[in-house]
């Protein structure tokens, strides 16, 4: 479908309504900043501050750009796709993967050798384990999904992304929510909440963020110039809107003082730990499954260059998944004050939630079928069905693992962590480098990647690493499951607490070799995808050579 | 009337079941609906048909 080229035009309404704004929060954060009653709250202020004046500066400096024909040239079908925003975003993802896998590394050496904490507070295991965990999660993952979410959501509604301001708000302002929950959990800020460590005002300043992440994402679907949409689409507003439903309700707190960080939750006892579980876990279902089942959805039938499996399959995959999992917090509060019928109805909401995720695993293993032997010749389409599997064994895993009885024995070990980073590393991890790969020749216009034997090493390297860290985890979580759970004859406990712990430094020593493949892997594709944005090319462009394709 | 613990909990035990069996056979007959087909093959086909 041919249709005239309408390029993008300078909003000049929108852009002094948000340089107004932004003014406003940076008289706020600066009167803030002058009564603060912590210096890391003086500290947040002043970022705060700084970053908003930076984006009116930003703001004019787009709209000139506009004025003056700064953008994209539009496609051959002659629509004007937004693709900066999502070269920052590739850009973006890129840097925080790395500087989250290096936070988890070191914590990871710091559990084998506690001296490296070196007695500093910023670099104490309790610090550094939530910069670890948002700086995958959310940095890595989420910028992931900005980007994926803005380049998906264009092309197959085959118009511009909606608004020139808003999508690169949502870009920014997502990056100064990363450098404040970050330089605050090293200052010691922390609601105590697991992944959703940021205090009030951080998330306050997220809520607007997401909010105008929803506003573009929907504004974009509704200018549609395809009758359907795709069912990609449908997992990305799933995800937008569940977290902003989830993060609004689990951060409702009181601050001490407006000139303070400190806060208190809303909710007490048990009602606060439903609540964290239903976010937490939620968390896990519509950000790190739904969102990227997203990318799957996208990305791997593009790079096969084959429709999905069944579409049929994708909708009940879809409306099954999201009805399931909201339900399935519960099972993280096992055997606690939680009523047992709550508990009970977590763990089924789990057991049942396998049929969606193998409906899911399946819909996207199968889209291979008729071009399987890409998998010899496409390390790039490997890594992305290696994470299609990863779902499917961690999406086992975990319904496994909520059945109370195995709970008794799993819960608080070392299998938890297993479990986490074979979906974190394996499935969310593989399917943004797949999905990472395929974008940016793609976006900066190249034919193809710098090197496919990098694509290569980088698979092996990194696959190693994961099985490494998951069969470590496995091996230590449950002896030190069986380890607390062992009784002499007299019914006295049979080990001391720092017992299990020093049975474990050998499987922790083995987790961080796994850890730094999985770094070393990263390292790899960066510069594999800053070669590629560059232009280069490392091999010939016959792909098919046997030296490419390693044996398996 | 006083809501109790209990009547939360029989309400969820019983129309939860209701309500998620409901959603369940919908979205089936929804996806399966023969009419729909040509509509699912459209959309499935929307990555590979862009430029």
């Amino acid at each position: 479908m041919q249709t005239a080229a309408k390029p993008p035009v300078a909003n000049d309404l929108m852009g002094w309504l948000t340089s107004g704004a932004l003014a406003l929060g940076a008289v706020i954060a600066i009167i803030v900043a002058s009564k603060a009653t912590t210096t890391p709250m003086m500290v947040h202020t002043f970022i705060m501050a700084a970053a908003f004046i930076a984006g009116i500066v930003g703001i004019m400096n787009l709209n000139m750009r506009l004025k003056a024909g700064h953008y994209d040239a539009p496609s051959p079908s002659g629509v004007h796709y937004n693709e900066g925003v999502v070269k920052a975003g590739v850009i973006a993802s890129m840097f925080w993967g790395i500087a989250g896998f290096v936070a988890g590394l070191y914590i990871a050496l710091e559990l084998a050798f506690p001296a490296l904490n070196f007695d500093l507070s910023f670099l104490n295991f309790g610090r550094l384990r939530p910069l670890h965990t948002s700086a995958v999660i959310f940095a890595f993952g989420g910028n992931v999904l900005i980007a994926t979410s803005f380049y998906a959501v264009q092309r197959t509604c085959k118009t511009r992304l909606a608004g020139e301001v808003a999508p690169w708000f949502v870009f920014w302002g997502y990056q100064l929510f990363i450098v404040l929950a970050a330089t605050g959990y090293l200052m010691g800020i922390t609601q105590g909440k697991e992944y959703a460590e940021p205090e009030w005002y951080t998330d306050l300043w997220l809520t607007i963020v997401w909010v105008v992440y929803l506003l573009t994402f929907l504004a974009t679907l509704w200018k549609r110039k395809e009758p359907h949409i795709y069912v990609a689409n449908w997992f990305y507003l799933a995800f937008i809107v569940t977290i902003a439903m989830l993060h609004i309700v689990n951060n409702l707190s009181v601050p001490v003082s407006i000139y303070g960080a400190k806060s208190y939750s809303l909710f007490a006892g048990v009602q606060d730990a439903l609540t964290q579980w239903w976010y937490g876990h939620n968390a896990v279902g519509f950000f790190l499954t739904a969102g990227f089942l997203a990318i799957m959805y996208y990305f791997v039938p593009k790079r096969a260059e084959r429709p999905v499996y069944s579409y049929r399959l994708s909708i009940i995959h879809f409306w099954a998944l999201i009805f399931l999992y909201i339900w399935a917090g519960p099972h993280h509060l096992h055997y606690t004050a939680l009523p047992d019928w709550a508990q009970t109805l977590g763990m089924t909401f789990s057991i049942m939630l396998w049929m969606p995720s193998w409906g899911g695993m399946i819909n996207g293993l199968m889209t291979l079928s008729g071009a399987w032997d890409k998998l010899r010749t496409d390390p790039v389409l490997r890594m992305l069905v290696v994470s299609v599997a990863f779902y499917g064994m961690s999406t086992f895993e975990g319904p496994l693992m909520s059945i109370k009885a195995v709970n008794s024995l799993s819960h608080y070990t070392d299998w938890t962590v297993g479990h986490v980073h074979s979906g974190a590393l394996g499935w969310v991890g593989y399917v943004s480098f797949g999905a990472l790969y395929c974008l940016v020749p793609w976006l900066w216009k190249r034919e193809r990647l710098y090197s496919l034997k990098l694509v290569d090493l980088h698979f092996w390297v990194s696959t190693i690493g994961i099985l490494l860290y998951i069969t470590a985890m496995w091996v230590s979580g449950i002896m030190q499951g069986l380890m607390w759970r062992a009784y002499n004859e007299l019914g006295f406990l049979e080990n001391s607490f720092v017992e299990t712990v020093e049975a474990m430094h050998p499987y922790y020593v083995i987790r961080a070799v796994g850890g730094l493949l999985f770094v070393l892997g990263a390292i790899i594709m960066a510069y594999n995808l800053w070669r590629t944005a560059k232009g280069d090319l490392a091999e010939p462009i016959s792909v098919h050579s046997p030296a490419a394709t390693p044996a398996e | 009337m006083e809501l109790t613990h209990a009547d939360v909990a029989a309400f969820a035990q019983s129309w939860g079941l209701v309500y998620l069996f409901i959603l369940f056979i919908g979205t089936v007959v929804y996806a399966l609906w023969p009419s729909n087909k040509k509509k699912f093959n459209d959309a499935a086909n929307l990555p590979l048909s862009e430029d």
